[in-house]
């Protein structure tokens, strides 16, 4: 091929170097709308979802305790209930995806067999891809009644079960991050501890974890942004009550999952349409604040 | 002490293995509880038929497959080139510029955007401003938006696994860097962006969020023949069925479609996993 001997012509060596040049802008251009994607999801949201901020003052929209949208007698727009759920389910699903995760983590760093090791990161990441309408459905027909049992309630929807299954959801995340995290811990330091006497367990306790602290907790916050956005699980197994929870075992309705059974039911444009664009907007700036922070911690832990 | 110290490591160290059991437990568990309850429904009519809706054991679940696929290539055509080019660029292009900085931070960002938002986005955006309404077009576009990252974030691992060699011999040798990017980075480092690309559609197809924000239609009366059709597809056929459908059998075929659905998406990423192993081992660099 001519064009691949840049001294054979003058015409085929400029055209290269024309190509290269247009394909530097392609390039900048395609990755450039990445940046401009993320803020268009931001502009439309804000757009959609901020007239509501007319209507509702913002202070009543966060924190007004009632969420009824359909009621004939004034609607009511209060968010908290929803937060509340969403929280209640995240930090349920992290009290034991967080340490079901972090012990993954050490076993596949420290502990497992290369051939163990083989197995086990294919079926985490296998867990990882169970679609979450499959979970929700396992909730349904198998986990919520098993709940309802132990806890001798009369509806086993509620916000336990929906935190036990987002929890599923989100320890993939956290294992593989947590094990980047330790494994990136040079070898050196486990080995200067283990010929001062140390044994395995001391090691890793007192050495190999805290070196890794800052990886892990990015771990966790990701965990957490994944928590909060889970949609189908809570859709489908939280109970779907708009009062404000008192407990694990009361039913809940958290952002997520008010979003997508109302959506359909709104008209473009109208009030309630408003609403919950706005409850997305939220949504949006939590994930955003979570995963900035989270980028900045691993971006200096890299650099250091 | 000393003994005590030994009894903890031993303990903790159960735990671990332990955890190890109990993730391979929660996979077998999920599937053997979806073949108790799902297995009777499966055959062949109800794979290849059309859904009924008076009567669900008389039809099948052929247009919710057809849909899905459909929506997977969708997503495949559109989120693999925007994709990898944006990984190109990154680990190509990019040279610890602020500019690369930034576009990092979007991308893990874009990465942690709820999937429910997503579909916000994608009806107000898709199904609206650009008039495509609830169809299979919006669909594809909305999955591919919340694909991208993944694909951008498994590609950038494949091309930073290229030697660095390899661009140093070809710009040695006067290739342009376009020339060594086009013959030299990308032939070695594609099947490693195709795999990952792959496994972020399959995780895809299994988002209900988005396309119960965006559209999916639970029957239809024709097979969708263009991009502006109504569809059905698996996971918000599952959810329909499990949640809002009358039928005492309706548990029954949610758990048989999740079934689909599951050996659909684990086929997909079991077979790009295995294909990124084999090709892992007989590179020799």
């Amino acid at each position: 091929m001519p064009s691949d001997a840049l001294f054979t012509g003058h015409r085929a060596y400029r055209t290269e170097r024309m190509m290269d040049k247009v394909m530097r802008y392609v390039f900048s251009i395609v990755a450039a709308s990445t940046v401009i994607l993320l803020i268009g999801i931001f502009a439309f949201l804000l757009q959609n979802g901020i007239g509501m901020f007319q209507k509702v003052h913002p202070f009543a929209f966060f924190f007004g305790t009632n969420w009824n949208p359909n009621a004939l007698a004034g609607a009511a727009w209060g968010m908290l209930p929803l937060a509340v759920s969403t929280l209640l389910v995240a930090v349920g699903a992290l009290t034991f995806a967080i340490p079901f995760g972090l012990s993954l983590a050490i076993y596949l760093a420290y502990l497992a067999p290369k051939r163990t090791r083989e197995i086990l990161k294919p079926v985490i990441e296998m867990i990882a891809g169970i679609p979450s309408v499959v979970l929700g459905l396992i909730g349904l027909l198998f986990l919520s009644p098993l709940v309802a049992r132990s806890f001798h309630l009369s509806n086993g929807l509620s916000a336990l079960t929906a935190s036990l299954l987002v929890g599923i959801t989100v320890v993939p995340t956290i294992a593989s991050l947590c094990e980047d995290a330790l494994s990136s811990v040079p070898g050196r330091l486990r080995e200067a501890s283990l010929a001062l006497g140390a044994t395995e367990w001391t090691t890793i306790r007192r050495v190999l974890l805290p070196s890794a602290a800052s990886g892990i907790l990015a771990a966790t916050m990701l965990g957490l942004g994944r928590a909060i956005g889970e949609t189908m699980v809570v859709l489908m197994v939280a109970g779907n009550s708009l009062a404000m929870p008192n407990g694990f075992l009361d039913p809940v309705r958290p952002m997520t999952a008010t979003i997508a059974i109302e959506i359909r039911e709104v008209v473009m444009g109208d009030l309630h349409w408003k609403a919950l664009f706005a409850v997305g907007l939220t949504l949006f700036v939590m994930s955003f604040l979570l995963n900035t922070v989270t980028d900045f911690f691993l971006y200096k832990k890299k650099n250091t | 002490m000393k003994r005590h110290s030994a009894f903890s490591q031993a303990f903790f160290f159960f735990l671990f293995r332990g955890s190890a059991c109990a993730a391979i437990a929660v996979l077998l568990l999920v599937i053997a509880l979806l073949l108790f309850s799902g297995h009777a429904v499966i055959s062949w009519q109800f794979l290849s038929s059309a859904w009924q809706q008076q009567d669900i054991a008389k039809g099948g679940i052929f247009p919710a497959i057809l849909g899905s696929i459909y929506l997977g290539l969708g997503v495949m055509i559109i989120s693999f080139p925007f994709g990898i080019a944006t990984a190109v660029f990154l680990t190509e292009y990019g040279n610890h510029s602020r500019w690369r900085r930034l576009i990092q931070l979007a991308i893990r960002n874009l990465a942690g955007v709820p999937s429910v938002v997503y579909g916000l986005f994608g009806l107000a955006v898709f199904v609206h401003i650009f008039g495509f309404g609830m169809s299979l077009l919006s669909a594809i576009l909305t999955l591919s938006v919340m694909t991208l990252p993944w694909v951008i974030t498994s590609s950038v691992e494949a091309l930073e696994a290229v030697p660095e060699q390899f661009r140093d011999s070809s710009l040695a040798l006067g290739a342009t860097k376009w020339q060594t990017v086009r013959r030299i980075v990308l032939p070695a480092a594609l099947p490693g962006c195709l795999t990952g690309g792959v496994v972020g559609t399959a995780r895809a197809l299994g988002e209900t969020a988005p396309i119960i924000l965006v559209g999916a239609t639970f029957f239809l009366t024709h097979l969708p023949s263009s991009p502006f059709d109504k569809y059905m597809a698996l996971p918000y056929h599952v959810f329909i069925l499990s949640t809002q459908h009358a039928s005492p059998h309706a548990q029954e075929f949610a758990a048989g479609s999740a079934l689909v659905l599951m050996a659909i998406t684990f086929l997909l990423s079991l077979g790009a996993i295995i294909l990124r192993y084999r090709f892992r081992r007989k590179k020799v660099w």
